[in-house]
C-alpha cells in the first residue's frame, strides 16, 4: 500500500498517542485513580493502528478488553477514553464500563468486551446487520490469540462462511494468552490456518510492520465489503507489559525475550521510515511531545468531569419507557432497591 | 407503550376485528406472521425454523410466506446464533430467536447473560439490544433429565433482562408482540405441553399483552394460586376441581412477566384470601416461587393465616420411567393437596 508521508505522519501521530496513553494509564492505574482490571497494550500499536487504518468510515468495529488503542485509533477521543478509566460521567460510556468496555457508535466502535471470543457471535450479527440493511460495509473483530480456543470461535467463523457475511476477524496474536503461550495452548501455532476448516481466506502478517498491517485489512476488508467474504487475519506482535496492570509479564518470560522486541519496537520502525522521506528530527520529537501533552491535557480533563450521581445507579440498563413496566415489582423489594434503583429513573 | 387491555379469558372483543379460537401454537404464529408483515426489522433465527417447519410447527409456513432472509436457518451452533441476534440488534434490527427448547439455551448462557443483558448498563446507555428470545420449557414427555427443565427463574433473576411466560393463546400472541416491539432483551418461555391448548385470541394486529402486569385468571376468596405458564394451567383445573369437590374459592393469578413482577396484582390477592400457594413447573428452591413467597411475606404479612407453601417439580434429575416422571412432576393431585393443607381442610 503507497502511503503518503502525510498520511503517514498522521499514522505515526496516533501510535505515539497510544504509547503515551498506555504509559500514562498504567502510572494513573498504580496511583489508584483507576480501578478494575487494566490491560496495557503497549508494543502493539502498528498491528492496532494499522488495521483501523483500513476502516472505511462508515465501517464496523468490534474488540475485545485490551482496546484503549482501538478506541483511540477509531477516533474516540483521550479524553473520554482516560474519563472512562477514571469512572466520570464524561467517559464514553459514562463511567459504567471502564477499560474493557469502551465504546463510541458514532464512529462505528461497538464495543469493548471482556469475555474471551464473546465478541465473536456479536460481531457476526453485526455483519449480518449490515447486510440485511443493504449497507455496503464490514466489520472488524479483533480478538486475542487465546480466543480461538473458544466455541465462539468456530461457531462465529462456520456462520460467517455460510451466511457469506462481511467481517474480518483480526487475531492479534502477542504470543500469551494471558500467561500461556501459543505453543501451550493451540495445536496449530500459526493461528491463521485455522481459518481453513471453514474455507475462509486467510493472511499472517508481521503486526509491527504497521505498512503491512494495513495493506492486508485493507485487502480483507476490500473482499468483506465488495464480496461478502468473510477473512481472518493473524497479527504477529508483542505486548511488553503483562496481562494487565496487575501481573508483571515476567513469570512466563524472561526480561531478555521482552528486551529483544523492544529493540524492534514498532514506534522506532516507523519512525525510521519517516526520517528517510526526509521528516527532520526536530519534527519527529515534536510530534511526541504534543502526543504526551495531549494525554495530560485529558488527565486533566477527566479528573475535572465529576463521578457519576449514585442516583443515577439504574440508568441505562433498560430503555426508556421501561419505568412503567417496573412499577408493580416495587411492593416486596429487597431493603434499599426502591431507593437505590426505582427511585433513580429506571429506564428513563 | 400503547397496549389494548388483554381481554377476560373467553369473552371476544368488540373491536371490530372480533376473535378466533386457535391453539397457543397458532397464536405464537400469527404473533410472528403479524411483526413480520408488520417491521422489516424484524426476522426470525433458529434451528429448523424454516424449511423443516419448526421442530414445534410454531414457524410453519413462515418460510413460504417470508423467505429465506426473514425466516432464517441456522446450524446448530446456539451460542453463536444468540450472538449473532444480539450483534443484529444493536445495529437497531429486531431478532427473534428460536431455541428449540430451553435445556439448549445452556450453551448460549454467555451471550444471554454476560452479554445481552449488560449492554444498556454497561455502555452507559448508548446503545441497546431489543432481542427476542422465544423457547419452551416443560416436562412429562418421558424425554428425561437433560431435556426436562424449566429454570426460567435464573433469567428472572438477572437485571438487564425481562422475562414473560404466558399461559393462553391471548397472552401468546400478546406477549410476544408486546417483546418483539420492546427495546430490551426479552427471553418469552413458552411450554411443550401448552402449545396444543385452545383459547380465544384477539385479531386485532394492534392487540399486546403489557410487560409487567400480571391477570386475575381466576377470581376467587379463600386462598391465592400463583403461577405462571403451564402451571397456571394447572392451577386453572385445581381451582375448578377445588369449588366442586370442597366448595373451595380459589383466586389463580397468572403472572404472566418474571421480570418485571407484578407484585403488586399478587398482594392485593391475597391481601383478599389470606393465602397463598405458589406453583411453577421448575424445582422451586432459589425459583420464581422463592421469590413470591420472600416478597408475599413481605408486603403481606399482616394478612397471611397460613405459611406461604409453594408446589414445583420434586428436586431431582428428571427420571425416564413415566411413573417417576409422573410423581416428580407439579400435577393437579398435588397442587390440590398444597392448596388443602393451606386452608387446613383435610383431603
Amino acid at each position: 500500500m503507497a502511503i503518503a508521508t502525510v498520511t503517514l505522519q498522521g499514522l505515526y501521530e496516533q501510535m505515539l498517542l497510544i504509547r503515551a496513553f498506555e504509559t500514562e494509564a498504567e502510572r494513573q492505574y498504580k496511583a489508584a485513580r483507576i480501578g478494575g482490571y487494566c490491560h496495557i497494550s503497549s508494543g502493539q500499536e502498528a498491528a492496532t493502528v494499522g488495521a483501523t487504518h483500513a476502516l472505511d468510515a462508515d465501517d464496523l468495529l468490534v474488540t475485545g478488553y485490551r482496546c484503549h488503542g482501538f478506541a483511540l485509533a477509531r477516533g474516540v477521543s483521550p479524553e473520554a477514553v482516560m474519563a472512562e478509566l477514571f469512572g466520570r460521567v464524561d467517559g464514553c460510556a459514562h463511567g459504567r464500563g471502564g477499560s474493557m468496555h469502551l465504546l463510541d457508535v458514532g464512529v462505528g466502535y461497538y464495543g469493548g468486551w471482556g469475555i474471551v471470543a464473546g465478541q465473536l457471535p456479536i460481531a457476526t450479527g453485526l455483519a449480518l446487520a449490515l447486510v440485511r440493511q443493504g449497507r455496503p460495509q464490514a466489520v472488524l473483530c479483533e480478538l486475542g490469540d487465546g480466543a480461538i480456543n473458544m466455541g465462539a470461535w468456530h461457531e462465529s467463523l462456520n456462520l460467517a462462511a455460510v451466511w457469506r457475511l462481511p467481517v474480518v476477524f483480526l487475531v492479534m496474536n502477542n504470543e500469551y494468552g494471558m500467561g500461556t503461550s501459543v505453543e501451550r495452548a493451540s495445536a496449530v501455532t500459526e493461528l491463521y490456518r485455522r481459518a481453513a476448516a471453514y474455507d475462509l481466506p486467510a493472511e499472517r502478517v508481521d503486526g509491527d510492520d504497521l505498512l503491512a498491517v494495513a495493506q492486508a485489512t485493507a485487502t480483507l476488508l476490500e473482499g468483506a465489503r465488495e464480496e461478502r467474504q468473510a477473512a481472518v487475519l493473524e497479527l504477529v506482535t508483542y505486548r511488553y507489559r503483562g496481562h494487565s496492570v496487575a501481573d508483571a509479564g515476567l513469570a512466563y518470560r524472561t526480561r531478555g525475550e521482552i528486551d529483544e522486541h523492544l529493540r524492534r519496537d514498532p514506534i522506532f520502525r516507523v519512525r525510521a521510515l519517516l526520517a528517510a522521506e526526509g521528516v527532520p528530527d526536530a519534527e519527529l520529537d515534536r510530534m511526541l511531545a504534543l502526543a504526551q501533552e495531549r494525554v495530560a491535557a485529558s488527565v486533566d480533563r477527566a479528573l475535572a468531569s465529576p463521578a457519576p450521581a449514585v442516583d443515577t445507579l439504574a440508568r441505562g440498563m433498560y430503555a426508556p419507557g421501561s419505568a412503567a413496566q417496573f412499577a408493580r415489582m416495587i411492593p416486596g423489594s429487597p431493603y434499599g432497591e426502591r431507593e437505590l434503583v426505582f427511585a433513580g429513573g429506571l429506564g428513563e | 407503550m400503547s397496549a389494548a387491555a388483554a381481554p377476560p379469558r373467553s369473552q371476544p372483543q368488540a373491536d371490530g376485528y372480533g376473535t378466533a379460537t386457535m391453539t397457543f401454537r397458532e397464536a405464537l404464529r400469527l404473533a410472528l406472521r403479524e411483526e413480520l408483515a408488520r417491521d422489516p426489522r424484524v426476522f426470525v433465527m433458529g434451528e429448523e425454523v424454516g424449511v423443516f417447519d419448526g421442530a414445534y410447527k410454531v414457524t410453519q409456513g413462515l418460510l413460504e410466506e417470508f423467505g429465506g432472509d426473514r425466516v432464517r436457518d441456522t446450524p446448530i451452533s446456539e451460542e453463536g446464533f444468540v450472538g449473532a441476534g444480539v450483534g443484529a440488534a444493536m445495529l437497531g434490527e429486531r431478532p427473534v430467536v428460536e431455541i428449540m427448547t430451553l435445556n439448549f439455551v445452556l450453551v448460549a448462557m454467555d451471550q444471554i447473560i454476560n452479554h445481552a443483558a449488560k449492554i444498556g448498563a454497561m455502555f452507559g446507555g448508548e446503545v441497546r439490544c431489543p432481542l427476542v428470545i422465544r423457547t419452551p420449557n416443560g416436562a412429562g414427555n418421558q424425554l428425561t433429565a437433560q431435556h426436562s427443565q424449566s429454570f426460567e427463574g435464573w433469567f428472572a433473576g438477572t437485571p438487564g433482562l425481562k422475562v414473560v411466560a404466558p399461559s393462553c393463546p391471548a397472552d401468546a400472541k400478546g406477549l410476544l408482540k408486546a417483546a418483539i416491539r420492546d427495546d430490551d432483551p426479552v427471553l418469552v418461555i413458552e411450554n411443550l405441553t401448552i402449545y396444543k391448548e385452545h383459547g380465544e385470541v384477539p385479531l386485532d394486529p394492534e392487540f399486546l399483552t403489557p410487560i409487567g402486569l400480571a391477570e386475575v385468571a381466576r377470581p376467587g376468596s379463600d386462598v391465592t394460586l400463583v403461577a405462571h405458564g403451564y402451571a397456571t394451567v394447572r392451577a386453572l383445573h385445581v381451582a375448578e376441581r377445588l369449588e366442586q369437590t370442597h366448595g373451595v374459592s380459589a383466586e389463580v393469578v397468572d403472572l404472566r412477566s418474571l421480570r418485571p413482577l407484578d407484585v403488586e396484582t399478587v398482594a392485593a390477592s391475597v391481601a383478599k384470601t389470606s393465602r397463598a400457594v405458589c406453583i411453577e413447573e421448575g424445582w422451586p428452591s432459589y425459583g420464581v416461587s422463592a421469590e413470591l413467597a420472600a416478597r408475599i411475606q413481605r408486603v403481606c404479612f399482616d394478612d397471611l393465616d397460613a405459611p406461604v407453601e409453594r408446589v414445583g417439580m420434586a428436586e431431582v434429575p428428571l427420571p425416564y420411567a413415566k411413573q417417576l416422571e409422573t410423581a416428580a412432576m407439579p400435577g393437579e393431585d398435588r397442587i390440590e393437596a398444597a392448596v388443602l393443607a393451606t386452608l387446613g381442610v383435610g383431603a
